[in-house]
């Protein structure tokens, strides 16, 4: 198959855009060190096939690729997994560009192209990256193309490329809906593969949410199918961390169970939270759960587990009551663990807590109201910029800088409770969100992100208190971009409104396509079969379907393709066929004349027809000739510059104003 | 792309030919085409039909230098081409050319010679110069060989085979004129003293001028497919024992080309194949089946059996 051809200008041409096709989806997710030598071997590559540019010789070839493969080894401390694999293929592809000579080596190129498209999926799954993976088939196979046919010219090839990939696509439509889903992916990926993704952690230091919160990701949406509860109830429950060592506050160990370890009560809320992939086991919901999901698991804490972590994109339905008490019979051990203190620590807060204590009386309610009330009261601010802490940050938060975050507030109000001996805990997870008004789609961002605080009464149980809605009201009211002043740096804060709204649009359609075409999980697969009258499906009846349906399309595409080959496809020929028609049905003047009436027969020329029809018809005589003149030279005649398509117009004109 | 001038001269030279052989006009027209495409032409009829007065009009019309060779069964090349002659005074032999050596050579009776004498002709025919002694000799151009013959059933007579007849670029028949046209020939003047009088309407070089014109003529695609489809039909059909060669479809389009410009066309029509087919192809063909057939009805059995692409 492969002629031992050598490489034109073009062909080089057309590799070499198919290559950084490939090439561009992956920069993202690569050292930025590898895109830019790749790109400048393909620039090189490139500069040469115009300019005599010397082109490296098998020697630097070679040390070209050791020098990169140990660049990469070091850079990832190993060859092996999926980052380093794609890093040297993509060299590799590079590098044989630059040797590429023979149609072999073509063929070597396209491969790889072909290979590392595949490669950029593990790392994103977005509608963009669907849009340049298309766009690197059609370029790469146009290469291809041209290297089988290299008298073909570019946009020939380029058409053709495009025009095989419409024909496949129906084929790919067609695996995608019907191909038997398995649940979960179809093989295990390296561990480095879920490096990099961005979401709460099960410890917290004074800083680590309001770095998360300069983050503008995407952490999960919400549609409610019910009347959506006020934007100031919206805590989505996450982390709670009750450990604490005088700086960091740790999840620590708690049981779990598939029983719901309170009743419910109060106004009901349902909803589908479509979450995004963040390698840890949270699941997130409104407080509190009404139901555990199938595979899931909730804690003592009442934490919503998913059995193993999220790494794909997941979809679970919800439904939350606004009026749970819970914990009123929570056990004496969790109990102690909520006022656990580290010895030592922080003395100034423990203090003051006493003293209230002392003042209060051990009246749980009074000692929050004081705490909040000490914020309001003692020149507190919220900001996304807080000074460093150093060993007693407890103390320095609350009596120096008094300069914090949502965790600073959360953290340091739990620690005056415990002080004060309260059962207290920090609780993390999301706050608000925002409705997309195209689909009307909650999203809730990781500059979402919020710390909270719960403290148990023997009648109330877990109460929730957020501090920080003592400080800024308008953080859970409306939003953090809202309640930060001016100036503070935000990824969240969108300077223009047209920038939102398109911002707004972009997620509904990312949305879509999420719950669409990712989220065509085993179920949607059978509701979608359901729907179209199969019932009780399994995998063979499924694979049956998929054969019929594909021999049906292929045999419409045979019937498609004979059809094409038996028809008059040049309009100049259709024209001079309607006029024949147009014809036919006129028997000759004379009687006895030919009962076939006037149809051009089949070997008649032009010259001769008009002659036949003019004797026949000698009223239409003068703009039969008109016409076989205007036919005569446009398809006998040379091929010149005049337009044609104006003829042909003036061709059918005249036909179509014919009246014999 | 030929302009207009070239087609006056030409409307002329086929009107004052008209004038001498009358009601012949489509064959004269053939024979034109015939020289203008470079070609040879062979004139199959009965003796008295107007054969050599055809050629003989040609030649003067066309100022073209004429000689006629009668082929007899007792014919020797060197009768044709000429032969090599001992000089005492300079003690060399001396080329003396033969007939062969003239711009239009009317070979009267070619298949009453026999095939060695023939095929001497036929080969400077195709290759435009003659060798005989060692020495090659360029026959002088424009060459132009008008060859008659009898029907190949009358006795005496060596029919030329299948790759001889392939050399002439057509093969016409002039048959009787009709009532009215033969009553004008009765009533009228004698032809050679007709011919005699007329003055040349081209010049050699203006007939070479129209040789090349004719090569420029277009030929669309539409046409090469209309040409291929012909001959592929001849090839594939059982009408016909053997089909049209390659040759034969050159022929057909270098002779539609010539009749288009004739026609004051710059590109071919299907109407210009169609005009030669009768001319060109039947000779080219041999037919299956035990009835004879003219060379129109083959041609037009053909043109009737494949449709205009």
């Amino acid at each position: 198959m492969a002629k031992p051809a050598t490489l034109g200008r073009q062909q080089h041409l057309w590799l070499l855009a198919a290559a950084s096709a490939v090439l561009a989806p992956l920069t993202v997710d690569l050292p930025k060190g590898l895109a830019l030598g790749t790109s400048l071997i393909l620039l090189w590559r490139a500069a040469s096939l115009w300019r005599p540019v010397p082109v490296p010789g098998h020697g630097l070839l070679t040390l070209l690729a050791l020098g990169g493969a140990v660049a990469i080894a070091a850079h990832y401390r190993t060859l092996f997994g999926r980052d380093p694999g794609v890093a040297l293929l993509l060299l590799l592809l590079a590098l044989k560009l630059m040797e590429a000579k023979s149609g072999r080596d073509g063929h070597a190129a396209v491969l790889i192209s072909y290979f590392l498209m595949l490669c950029q999926f593990p790392y994103a799954q977005s509608i963009a990256s669907a849009v340049m993976t298309l766009m690197a088939v059609v370029l790469t196979t146009t290469a291809l193309v041209l290297i089988n046919h290299p008298r073909r010219s570019a946009p020939g090839a380029l058409r053709l490329s495009a025009q095989m990939l419409a024909q496949a696509s129906l084929f790919m439509l067609l695996l995608f809906m019907l191909f038997p889903r398995i649940p979960g992916p179809l093989w295990g990926l390296p561990a480095d593969a879920y490096a990099g993704l961005t979401g709460l952690s099960e410890t917290m230091t004074p800083g680590s949410i309001s770095q998360l919160s300069r983050s503008d990701a995407i952490a999960f949406r919400v549609e409610f199918s019910t009347k959506q509860p006020a934007q100031d109830t919206l805590y989505w429950r996450g982390p709670v961390l009750t450990g604490f060592d005088g700086r960091t506050w740790t999840a620590g160990r708690v049981p779990a169970g598939s029983t719901l370890p309170y009743a419910t009560a109060g106004t009901v809320s349902d909803y589908t939270v479509t979450l995004e992939p963040h390698d840890k086991l949270w699941l997130f919901a409104l407080e509190f759960p009404g139901a555990i999901p199938s595979d899931g698991l909730m804690t003592a804490d009442y934490q919503l587990l998913a059995k193993a972590p999220v790494r794909t994109r997941l979809r679970y339905a919800m439904r939350s009551y606004s009026g749970v008490i819970a914990g009123r019979d929570e056990s004496p051990e969790r109990l102690r663990q909520a006022r656990q203190l580290p010895a030592g620590t922080n003395p100034r807060g423990r203090l003051l807590a006493q003293a209230w204590r002392a003042e209060l009386g051990g009246d749980g309610p009074a000692i929050v109201r004081r705490m909040l009330d000490y914020y309001r009261n003692g020149h507190f601010s919220y900001t996304l910029d807080p000074p460093l802490l150093g060993a007693n940050s407890m103390d320095e938060f609350l009596f120096d800088s008094r300069r914090g975050f949502c965790e600073h507030f959360a953290a340091s109000f739990v620690f005056m409770m415990r002080a004060a001996g309260l059962p207290a805990r920090v609780v993390t997870g999301y706050q608000g969100g925002e409705i997309n008004p195209v689909d009307k789609t909650l999203t809730v961002r990781q500059s979402d992100a919020h710390a909270w605080a719960e403290v148990w009464s023997k009648d109330l149980g877990w109460r929730r208190v957020d501090p920080t809605a003592a400080i800024a009201p308008t953080r859970v009211e409306r939003s953090l971009a809202a309640a930060l002043p001016e100036g503070e740096p935000l990824l969240a804060r969108p300077a223009f409104l047209w920038l939102r709204e398109i911002r707004f649009r972009w997620d509904a359609l990312a949305n879509a396509w999420n719950r669409g075409v990712l989220g065509y999980n085993p179920q949607r697969q059978r509701d979608f079969l359901a729907g179209l009258g199969i019932a009780d499906q399994d995998w063979q009846r499924q694979v049956s379907a998929l054969a019929v349906l594909g021999g049906l399309l292929l045999s419409a595409f045979a019937a498609w393709a004979l059809l094409e080959r038996g028809r008059n496809r040049d309009p100049l020929q259709d024209a001079w066929s309607r006029l024949s028609r147009k014809l036919a049905g006129r028997s000759t003047v004379r009687p006895g004349g030919q009962g076939s009436g006037l149809a051009r027969r089949p070997w008649e020329g032009p010259h001769d027809y008009a002659q036949r029809i003019s004797a026949a018809l000698p009223n239409i005589a003068g703009e039969i000739s008109i016409i076989a003149e205007l036919y005569e030279t446009m398809r006998y005649g040379p091929k010149t510059t005049i337009a044609r398509t104006r003829m042909l117009q003036e061709l059918n004109a005249r036909i179509g104003r014919l009246s014999p | 792309m030929p302009s207009s001038d070239n087609n006056a001269p030409l409307a002329g030279l086929i009107r004052q030919a008209g004038g001498v052989i009358l009601g012949k006009e489509r064959q004269i027209r053939l024979a034109l085409a015939c020289l203008v495409a470079r070609g040879h032409l062979l004139i199959e009829d009965l003796p008295g039909v107007g054969k050599t007065t055809l050629a003989q009009l040609l030649a003067r019309l066309l100022g073209l230098r004429f000689q006629r060779i009668q082929f007899t069964s007792d014919m020797l090349p060197a009768d044709i081409i000429g032969v090599s002659v001992f000089d005492r005074a300079s003690s060399r032999f001396v080329f003396h050319p033969g007939p062969i050596f003239s711009q239009l050579i009317l070979a009267d009776e070619v298949n009453r010679a026999t095939p060695k004498t023939q095929s001497a002709l036929l080969e400077a025919m195709e290759e435009g110069q003659v060798t005989t002694e060692g020495m090659t000799r360029p026959l002088p151009s424009p060459f132009f060989v008008i060859a008659t013959q009898n029907p190949s059933h009358q006795i005496g007579t060596f029919p030329l085979p299948e790759s001889q007849l392939d050399r002439f670029l057509m093969k016409i028949e002039l048959g009787y004129p009709d009532r009215e046209a033969e009553r004008e020939l009765l009533g009228g003047a004698d032809r050679r003293t007709m011919i005699a009088g007329l003055t040349p309407a081209l010049t050699p070089d203006e007939l070479e001028a129209l040789q090349q014109a004719a090569v420029r003529v277009h030929v669309a695609d539409a046409i090469i497919d209309y040409v291929q489809a012909l001959v592929a039909h001849t090839r594939s059909s059982s009408d016909y024992q053997f089909g049209l060669s390659p040759r034969a479809a050159l022929a057909l389009l270098a002779a539609a080309r010539a009749w288009a410009l004739l026609g004051g066309r710059g590109h071919v029509l299907p109407e210009d194949i169609q005009a030669v087919l009768p001319a060109v192809a039947p000779h080219r063909l041999r037919c299956s089946g035990q009835i004879r057939r003219s060379a129109g009805q083959i041609a037009a059995a053909l043109i009737e059996a494949v449709p205009l692409p």
